[in-house]
């Protein structure tokens, strides 16, 4: 007698890219729009970006249901850091709270890949980048999702930087100013937008800096 | 039914009842979830395929007159894609103690970091450090009982303490063993060459890092999922310090430099006449 296995599966993947550089005093935090299900385009207009503190925020590819659950997590425990401290959480220690909690999930593991950017406490811009179960490293810059291998490759060739293993330790950061950033990620979306088709229809950015946090967005191929 | 042992992360006491979900994890440790589901090895057959844990690795130890050495690379891979190149595999448990990293990424980062607390919390109750043999015994416990679920983690537990240098290798099927020279990770085979046939008891510091850094390096030079930075530590009385990181790629023309050859000398004679 043969077993019978599930035909159901408990996840799905909604595609997307998300991608995040740290700066010496600002953190840019982009993904794209585009939700999907299999060859399907649930809808052009879904954010994968959430600002969990004043200055660090979090976009998450794969399982949007997922992803959702561990944003309103996170929000949540937040919410009670800030009444238990009075004061907003850091980002490190933000990063260290979303390596434990998707790490609390290993046996069902939240489908989801992050990348968590912010200010750091001296207002330095720092990358967190993730795996599905948690384990995490701080970087100088990132990306995760469909479009991933296709944007790293560049991205290590316009930012790479000494590792931070080397002795004696150095700086991760990106040496661009705000706006050559920006452009950089611009160029990265539409070019991954070119050959992934998860990705694509609108490019939404995060730029968090010592002003405060603002939105952009860019028009992406529709197809 | 399975009873999964959650004294790996038992706390003290919660001072006063808190029966929300969200508020659990702080006082206690929270619980993890299981899926509901008849066939729970293939479902973690299923999810571990989904989720890919970063693993290929070369780390070593091995305790000298001097103290213990221990080298890693930096590379973290899922599948054929390098996912890093900048991999802290070698965990600091804590100013005394260290531990590498072969396996689940993520598994390894949070039980040496649960570790790193349970060794804390041994300082404070008894006043005294912990010893490597009970910090090692302690992770092997708690891997033990995990045993079967899927975890992937294989490390090794090096520190100095009142019994002198400690090297043990602990792996999540459960095996805590007591030694002297240890490889783990994918490219162990290549670093095991290098480091048996350049070992001796009486060397210097020096000479032992030059022998974990050649070691790495070799292994990296040879197997695709190992590569980045070496780094290299040095575990003494008076706790760890590290020695170097040094980029492998760099590293293979410090001793393989590049020689011009003697035709291209040639060519350059006939265009000058």
């Amino acid at each position: 007698m043969t077993k019978e296995h599930a035909n159901w599966s408990p996840y799905d993947n909604n595609g997307g890219t998300c991608v995040a550089i740290a700066g010496a005093d600002y953190c840019v935090v982009a993904a794209d729009t585009r939700m999907s299900s299999g060859y399907n385009i649930l809808t052009r207009d879904y954010s994968k970006i959430t600002q969990l503190a004043d200055k660090c925020a979090m976009a998450s590819s794969g399982f949007q249901a997922d992803v959702r659950a561990l944003q309103k997590h996170l929000e949540a425990r937040h919410l009670i850091y800030q009444h238990q401290h009075n004061k907003q959480m850091s980002t490190p220690a933000m990063a260290q709270l979303l390596s434990n909690t998707l790490y609390y999930k290993r046996f069902f593991p939240y489908y989801a890949f992050n990348v968590l950017g912010g200010l750091d406490g001296e207002g330095k811009g720092c990358v967190f980048t993730y795996d599905a179960v948690g384990s995490y490293e701080r970087v100088g810059y990132s990306s995760q999702g469909s479009g991933s291998t296709l944007i790293m490759p560049f991205l290590d060739n316009q930012l790479k930087s000494p590792s931070p293993l080397l002795l004696p330790a150095k700086d991760a950061v990106t040496p661009l100013s705000e706006s050559e950033a920006l452009d950089l990620v611009k160029t990265c979306f539409a070019s991954a937008t070119e050959r992934d088709i998860y990705t694509g229809d609108k490019l939404e950015i995060v730029v968090l800096n010592a002003k405060g946090t603002r939105r952009e967005y860019m028009e992406l191929r529709k197809d | 039914m399975m009873k999964i042992d959650f004294s790996g992360l038992e706390q003290n006491a919660s001072l006063r009842g808190n029966p929300n979900e969200l508020l659990s994890g702080l006082s206690t440790a929270p619980e993890f979830q299981i899926p509901n589901t008849n066939d729970f090895d293939g479902f973690q057959k299923e999810s571990i395929q989904m989720v890919k844990p970063a693993k290929g690795t070369t780390t070593l130890a091995f305790i000298f007159k001097e103290g213990v050495m221990v080298a890693a690379d930096s590379r973290a891979s899922m599948g054929g894609y390098i996912s890093s190149q900048s991999v802290k595999k070698i965990i600091e448990i804590n100013p005394h103690m260290l531990g590498t990293m072969a396996g689940g990424a993520a598994d390894c980062q949070f039980w040496h970091r649960n570790l790193g607390i349970k060794c804390r919390l041994h300082e404070l109750a008894n006043k005294r450090r912990i010893s490597v043999t009970g910090a090692s015994k302690l992770l092997a416990n708690i891997l033990y009982s995990y045993r079967g679920m899927g975890l992937s983690v294989g490390t090794m537990i090096a520190g100095w303490d009142e019994k002198g240098p400690g090297l043990y290798y602990v792996d999540s099927e459960g095996g805590r063993l007591k030694g002297t020279r240890f490889s783990v990770g994918s490219g162990s085979p290549y670093a095991y060459g290098v480091l048996d046939s350049g070992y001796h008891y009486d060397m210097s510091v020096e000479e032992a890092a030059e022998l974990a850094r050649r070691a790495i390096y070799h292994a990296t030079f040879r197997d695709g999922a190992s590569g980045g930075v070496v780094s290299v530590y040095h575990v003494g009385p008076n706790g760890w310090k590290k020695l170097s990181g040094d980029d492998v790629g760099e590293l293979h023309y410090t001793y393989y430099p590049v020689e011009p050859t003697t035709i291209e000398q040639e060519m350059a004679e006939v265009s000058v006449s």
